[in-house]
């Protein structure tokens, strides 16, 4: 069976599959169309043009990313007709667009600036623009300029069809087109899940987080301040793309350095506190099966995904594991563990996070994440916002020394590191449910059914003769279909994994740009990378965490725990 | 550019023109889009991009009648400025405006369908062509009269 195509590109005879686009088939073949609404992720919109190609027969140019290819078909790329339109199409988008390069946050990776230089266009005869729009900065988390919006529709995607959130949307007609909630509304004012993952998805400038590095460098040039980072699962595998660098390298020991060359006091890690989640999290889970709890226990380290069930199903709440999320157990952890046994008083100590979230910037400012007394987190930057401070201050990734992480709380397993990938929430916690179930030791570590991109996933694990379900969603839409399936009691799962980004915290919204899902794959592979590794692969034998115990908390679920790493959450519907 | 995007379920659009037309000021709230949004369920930011995309829906507060004229070329040729001035003239209102008795809303729109017999003018679903304006005033007055009557 043949399913390939003859087609004529450039004058190039060539044989492509039947079903791509002109566009893929193009950049199969040597050629990048440009483009600006099309996202490799996303079904395709064809609304910019700017992709259009030349086909014999066809009196009208034709979009590429949106035109199959078909057997004879001759197509042409680069006529004068092409050039002459695509390079009108961008003159016009940039007639309309503040001229602010210089300024702007995507300076350096903005997809309309790359068109217009590929393009060469030097001669733009553009008004002063006016601004029309004012920048909504009434999120805790990101910031809107209209101003800078090209109408591509792909934020409105993301959060339609892949979070299916439904926040961000076109709205009125020609040239009052606008992209932003209903009526206008400022994102303050909705019910927006803080995931970014509408600023993965923006080609320009014109959503972004709210950067906080100015914050973390005053802590840093502050003498009466201690400031100590702490860096997710998931940065070691994307930083180095913030360089340029290939996806997928696992660069623990340069990000280490890195953060000391910034200035940090001690070099944390977040993995350290993952593993607390999993003795604190694995018991409840068996504490609930004991004594008859709420089930299907869903987990609660994604802060995207707590802000998605608070306000979009209340419910089901009684679901959600009462385990603060890793951040906030390092948090509360670090101003009362590691202020006692470092001696320096709490209100000196200013804890940053590196995650590649921006749900967790909000998540570090709730009213419940103070229970050391002090708000827990002070800052948590995004994967991107360190990138920035690296780069300003002239870091050369690649050459960097490789570091190590500070004590006590910079020890880790492979059980925490895989954290950073869908499934592995749920692969670190069976590993140590069962082991403490059985008391015997678990032979093969990797639960495979759980890993992966596919949308959701189900396995059943035998732990001492006993059937246990368990299920595994990333992305809020299958979050959905897992909450739907809980509410009409089709849901016969004990432990339920959901995190809002989709492939886990590794394609969160506060990773570098161009987090395509091919891109999302080499980090989950180089996260299984790091976990087969390491010494150590099961939460409870973190000598670290073991120390923790014996010396300040005592066991997993005992007063200090319940009082410093569990909360509650509640009804936020609108 | 992201017209695209407006493409709806089949059902909202014909649900949004029921519901503005149970509504006494002829058009749509914020509650009823809210309201629309968790029948079909649908986010509030979808039901209101078609609601704002379409011209026959209004997001503001009309008149009880919406009167309509054309603004397209052949109708203009057709003396449908004097209809457009008599409308004005009698009801007190330009378009987009709605009369303080809130009876009558002046709309134009592109093309009524209608060229044939313009000028013309549309008054909720009935087209009034081959209009004069001592005509106008007179259809106006029925209107007028059908609400007194009521
Ligand atoms: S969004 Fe891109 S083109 Fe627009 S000001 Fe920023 S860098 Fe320049
Ligand atoms: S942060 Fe998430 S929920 Fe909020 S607008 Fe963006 S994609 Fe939608
Ligand atoms: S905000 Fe960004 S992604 Fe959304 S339509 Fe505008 S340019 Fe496109
Ligand atoms: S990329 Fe093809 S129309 Fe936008």
């Amino acid at each position: 069976m043949n399913n390939n195509v003859e087609i004529t590109l450039n004058g190039n005879k060539i044989s492509v599959p039947a079903y791509i686009s002109i566009m893929e088939a193009a950049k199969r073949n040597g050629i990048n169309l440009p483009s600006l609404c099309h996202h490799p992720d996303q079904r395709v919109k064809a609304h910019c043009r700017v992709c259009v190609v030349e086909v014999e027969g066809r009196k009208n140019l034709v979009p590429s990313c949106s035109t199959q290819v078909a057997d004879g078909m001759v197509i042409k790329t680069n006529t004068a007709r092409v050039r002459e339109t695509v390079k009108t199409i961008v003159e016009l988008i940039l007639a309309d667009h503040p001229q602010e390069c210089l300024t702007c946050i995507r300076n350096g990776n903005c997809e309309l600036r790359q068109l217009s230089d590929k393009l060469g266009l030097t001669n733009i005869q553009a008004e002063p623009s006016v601004k029309r729009y004012p920048i909504d900065l009434s999120s805790s988390t990101l910031v809107r300029d209209n101003n800078k919006c090209i109408k591509c529709g792909r934020c409105a995607e993301v959060c339609h069809h892949v979070q299916e959130v439904g926040i961000l949307y076109s709205h009125n007609r020609s040239t009052e087109i606008c992209i932003s909630p209903e009526y206008g509304k400022k994102l303050s004012e909705v019910s927006c899940v803080h995931c970014g993952q509408c600023v993965l998805a923006c080609p320009v400038g014109a959503i972004y987080e709210k950067d906080e590095t100015s914050k973390v460098w005053d802590a840093i040039q502050d003498p009466e301040k201690h400031v100590i980072v702490q860096t997710a699962p998931s940065i070691r595998v994307s930083i180095a793309e913030e360089f340029g660098l290939p996806a997928g390298n696992v660069s623990t020991g340069k990000l280490v350095s890195a953060l000391r060359n910034l200035g940090f006091d001690k070099i944390f890690d977040t993995d350290f506190a993952a593993d607390v989640t999993i003795m604190e999290e694995g018991n409840e889970l068996l504490q609930r099966l004991k004594t008859g709890g709420t089930l299907p226990m869903l987990t609660s380290c994604s802060p995207g995904w707590i802000n998605y069930i608070e306000q979009y199903y209340p419910e089901l709440l009684a679901h959600v594991s009462s385990c603060k999320s890793p951040q906030q157990m390092f948090g509360a952890l670090a101003k009362t563990y590691y202020s006692k046994v470092s001696g320096i008083p709490a209100e000196k100590i200013f804890v940053v996070s590196i995650m590649p979230c921006t749900a967790k910037k909000y998540e570090a400012q709730r009213e419940e994440m103070r229970d050391s007394g002090f708000q827990d987190v002070d800052v948590a930057l995004t994967t991107r916002e360190l990138g920035r401070m690296l780069r300003s201050t002239g870091t050369d990734f690649s050459t960097l020394p490789e570091g190590q992480y500070d004590e006590p709380m910079g020890d880790s397993t492979g059980a925490a590191a895989i954290f950073g990938a869908t499934g592995g929430v749920m692969e670190a916690a069976l590993r140590t449910v069962y082991e403490v179930l059985t008391g015997e030791e678990l032979k093969k570590l990797e639960f495979e059914e759980v890993r992966g991109m596919e949308g959701v996933k189900s396995s059943t694990v035998d732990i001492a003769g006993s059937p246990v379900k368990v299920a595994v969603a990333h992305g809020l839409s299958n979050a959905k279909k897992i909450l739907e399936s809980i509410k009409s009691g089709k849901a016969d799962y004990t432990f339920i994994e959901v995190m809002c980004c989709p492939g886990g915290c590794i394609g969160g919204g506060g990773q570098p740009y161009g987090s395509t899902n091919a891109r999302r794959q080499e980090r989950i592979e180089a996260l299984y990378r790091l976990d087969k590794d390491m010494e150590l692969r099961k939460s409870h034998e973190n000598p670290a965490v073991k120390k923790l115990y014996d010396d300040f908390l005592g066991c997993p679920l005992g007063e200090t725990s319940h009082k410093l790493l569990h909360t509650h959450y509640s009804d936020r519907s609108a | 550019m992201t017209s695209k995007i407006n493409v709806q379920d089949k059902s909202l659009l014909p649900t949004l023109l029921k519901k503005q037309k149970d509504s006494p000021f002829n058009f749509l709230s914020e509650d009823d889009v809210n309201s629309i949004a968790k029948e079909l369920k649908l986010s509030r930011s979808r039901v209101y991009s078609t609601a704002s995309f379409y011209s026959e829906i209004s997001l503001s507060p009309r008149g009880k009648h919406i009167i309509r004229v054309c603004c397209n070329a052949p109708c203009e040729n057709a003396g449908k400025e004097a209809i457009r001035e008599a409308i004005t003239k009698e009801l007190g209102i330009e378009i987009d405006e709605t009369t303080e008795d809130k009876l009558f809303t002046l709309e134009s729109v592109n093309c009524l369908g209608a060229c044939f017999m313009s000028p013309a003018m549309r008054i909720d679903d009935e087209i009034y062509g081959n209009l004069t304006p001592e005509e106008t005033v007179k259809i106006l007055n029925t209107y007028k009269k059908e609400h007194v009557d009521e």
